[in-house]
């Protein structure tokens, strides 16, 4: 349905536009119906820069982005791309007009695509999308957005993307804000709408969240794919040093980070320590079936980046 | 005794009547103690925050008191109020990554804060401090939209602290930040308690398992109340409220996936704080309610530090 074939984004820099910075290179992935892939990195990986070159944002500097076989940069219609994708953002108060009641934001989409449904009617696919996000819809209609919590102005905003009945949803960060039993029920939430067919792009950096929900997993450090597969075979054999090191910082319920702060210790590079027949994609070698990884900055990729996600600062 | 809040009731004012947020709340802070504070979407963690600090035109303090250090603070008198921020109490609001003024660099931001607090600028101490988070002080001659959101986060964090407020309140500072960054910035809000930059704090967070890492206490929130406080350890391994225990079981522990086990959440949702009803507001959900609970139960001490708001967990 989705196909990312070697996508690049330069964005231009400093004060003249002179400087370039590279936020994604080269990457390629799919997104199935009815399927869940997570994008996992931390921040400044270029995970929503990816997001809104999918939702059409920002243009890609190279590469193609094609949903159902169509380049979304040719697209006739927007707005049938629109009714078809749509994204939810992880800062919800910037979603809103402080001006105007929150609920404006069903109003619009009810004008923008569903001009004929009756009111009555509207009202209650509204309430009921409300519920089915865990949200007591007598709470929250009517009120302006500095009246409610984030955490229900998030919520409001995944009740309007669900109401479109899309194809694909782009999800960036969109549960850090959410308490812990909301954000079960949100994960439950999009297990529910995949089964009905729905392909999501979660986007994360808990590799633990993207692990509950997700089919594949896509780990990405600064703007290249280092590791990807199923997401039981990444989560059971991570590969990359960078992967591993995402895992280990997840906090845990039980255990300190103080005790557990033991060094993974050296582990052969998994592209240039792969056979090469194995090589099957650019930079990235196929340890197990589906599951791919790039080099880890070992000294036979020398000149690749070393940082790991600890040093950064 | 740092902190000690006293039956605190903070209402906002709207056109369908008053929505209570804050409906009697008690607790104490003691000197050196970082608390936790989670809880539910909506149930009142920021505006306990924000009642500690500026209330804004909308809130109404409606009854109870608030005591730092032995000192009443007027939180109802704005003006009043003034003398305390940032010296006795600071906040760093959730969101503040985004606040930021984007056309101010942030060497300026801090020297016009510290003028209006009549503080001089003491580049030597700043630069000490933006170490310790691990800044350079090259980021006070950058604008805010050019640093990255955990960088941004722990400027934030400085300034906040520049005076060495007895409290801080920070509102979900670690929310937005990938883990690795997160586990950083954990890290250095200890390390302002452990070099006695601040004297205690209030981290609110809805991230359990990332706030007991730091925390010497937690305190949970339900619906405009408090359900239960418990040192750190005993709040996750034993907790005694039903909604605290469905709460953290309700958390995703890394490997867990959906096909194999599906979590289950709470099912139901809070009352609204509109016109909230008698008695324990956990009641229509809560799988141990009954005849009792229509009565509110007291925030009681169960063993020592442990305070909980449940008939059944005497
Ligand atoms: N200005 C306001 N006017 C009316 N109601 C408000 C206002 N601000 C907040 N509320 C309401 O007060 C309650 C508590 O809000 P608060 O922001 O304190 O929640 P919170 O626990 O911090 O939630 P979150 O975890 O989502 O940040 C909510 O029901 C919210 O809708
Ligand atoms: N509009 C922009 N102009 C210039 N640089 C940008 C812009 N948006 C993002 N970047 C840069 O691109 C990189 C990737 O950012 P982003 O996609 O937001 O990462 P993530 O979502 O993974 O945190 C970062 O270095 C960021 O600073
Ligand atoms: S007081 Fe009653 S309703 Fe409330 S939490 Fe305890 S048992 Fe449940
Ligand atoms: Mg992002
Ligand atoms: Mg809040």
């Amino acid at each position: 349905m989705l196909r990312l074939d070697d996508v690049s984004k330069v964005y231009r820099a400093g004060a003249f536009g002179g400087r370039e910075l590279r936020a994604v290179s080269g990457v390629s992935f799919d997104v199935n119906a009815g399927e869940v892939v997570s994008l996992i990195g931390e921040s400044g990986s270029g995970k929503s820069t990816l997001g809104r070159m999918i939702l059409r944002l920002t243009p890609v500097s190279s590469g193609a982005i094609t949903f159902d076989g169509t380049d979304i940069r040719a697209l006739r219609s927007p707005k049938a791309y629109y009714r078809q994708v749509q994204g939810v953002f992880q800062d919800p108060f910037s979603c809103y007009n402080p001006v105007f009641k929150a609920d404006r934001v069903f109003a619009m989409i009810k004008d923008e695509y569903f001009p004929r449904v009756a009111a009555a009617e509207w009202r209650e696919r509204v309430e009921g999308a409300l519920r089915g996000v865990r949200l007591d819809p007598g709470q929250v209609l009517g009120r302006y957005p500095h009246q409610l919590s984030g955490g229900q102005l998030q919520r409001m905003l995944i009740a309007r993307a669900v109401l479109l009945d899309i194809r694909l949803l782009v999800a960036d960060e969109i549960i850090s804000m959410l308490d812990a039993s909301t954000r079960i029920d949100v994960l439950n939430l999009l297990a529910d709408l995949r089964a009905g067919g729905l392909g999501i792009l979660f986007v994360t950096h808990d590799l633990s969240l993207g692990t509950y929900v997700s089919d594949r997993t896509v780990v990405l450090r600064h703007g290249s794919v280092v590791e990807t597969g199923p997401t039981d075979l990444v989560f059971a054999n991570p590969l990359h040093p960078y992967t591993r090191s995402l895992l280990a910082a997840v906090p845990r319920l039980h255990a300190r980070w103080d005790e557990e702060e033991a060094d993974p210790g050296e582990t052969p590079c998994p592209y240039h320590g792969s056979p090469e027949g194995a090589r099957t994609r650019p930079g990235l070698a196929e340890a197990e079936p589906g599951h791919f990884a790039a080099c880890s900055g070992c000294a036979e990729g020398a000149g690749a980046p070393r940082k790991l996600a600890k040093e950064k600062a | 005794m740092s902190l000690t809040v006293t039956g605190l009731r903070v209402h906002y004012r709207t056109l369908r009547g008053d929505v209570k947020a804050l409906d009697g709340v008690t607790f104490s802070v003691a000197d050196g103690e970082i608390m936790g504070l989670a809880g539910e979407s909506g149930s009142g963690k920021s505006t306990l925050g924000k009642s500690l600090i500026r209330l804004d035109g909308r809130m109404r303090h409606v009854g109870g008191t608030v005591e730092l250090d032995g000192v009443t603070l007027p939180i109802g008198d704005d003006a009043a109020m003034n003398a305390h921020r940032f010296r006795e109490v600071s906040l760093v609001p959730q969101y503040a990554m985004s606040a930021l003024n984007p056309t101010r660099r942030i060497g300026r931001m801090v020297s016009e804060l510290l003028a209006s607090r009549g503080a001089g600028p003491e580049t030597a101490e700043l630069e000490r401090r933006l170490e310790l988070v691990g800044l350079s002080r090259d980021v006070l001659d950058r604008y805010p939209g050019e640093l990255s959101g955990g960088m941004r986060q722990r400027v934030v964090m400085v300034i906040s602290t520049l005076l060495d407020p007895s409290l801080l309140i920070a509102d979900e500072v670690t929310s937005a930040l990938d883990v690795s960054t997160q586990r950083a910035v954990a890290r250095t809000l200890r390390e302002f308690r452990d070099r006695g930059l601040v004297k205690s704090m209030i981290v609110v967070t809805h991230d359990i398992a990332l706030v007991h890492q730091i925390a010497d206490t937690i305190t949970v929130m339900y619906a405009g109340r408090l359900a239960e406080k418990a040192p750190a350890e005993a709040l996750v391994t034993a907790p005694r409220h039903p909604y605290t225990r469905m709460l953290i079981s309700s958390l995703p522990e890394a490997g867990v996936r959906h096909e194999d086990r599906r979590l289950a959440g709470i099912p139901g949702a809070p009352p609204s704080l509109l016109d909230p009803p008698a008695g324990c507001r956990f009641r229509d959900r809560c799988p141990l309610a009954f005849a009792r609970c229509a009565e509110q139960p007291p925030f009681a001490e169960v063993a020592p530090g442990h305070h909980v708001a449940c008939w059944k967990a005497e």
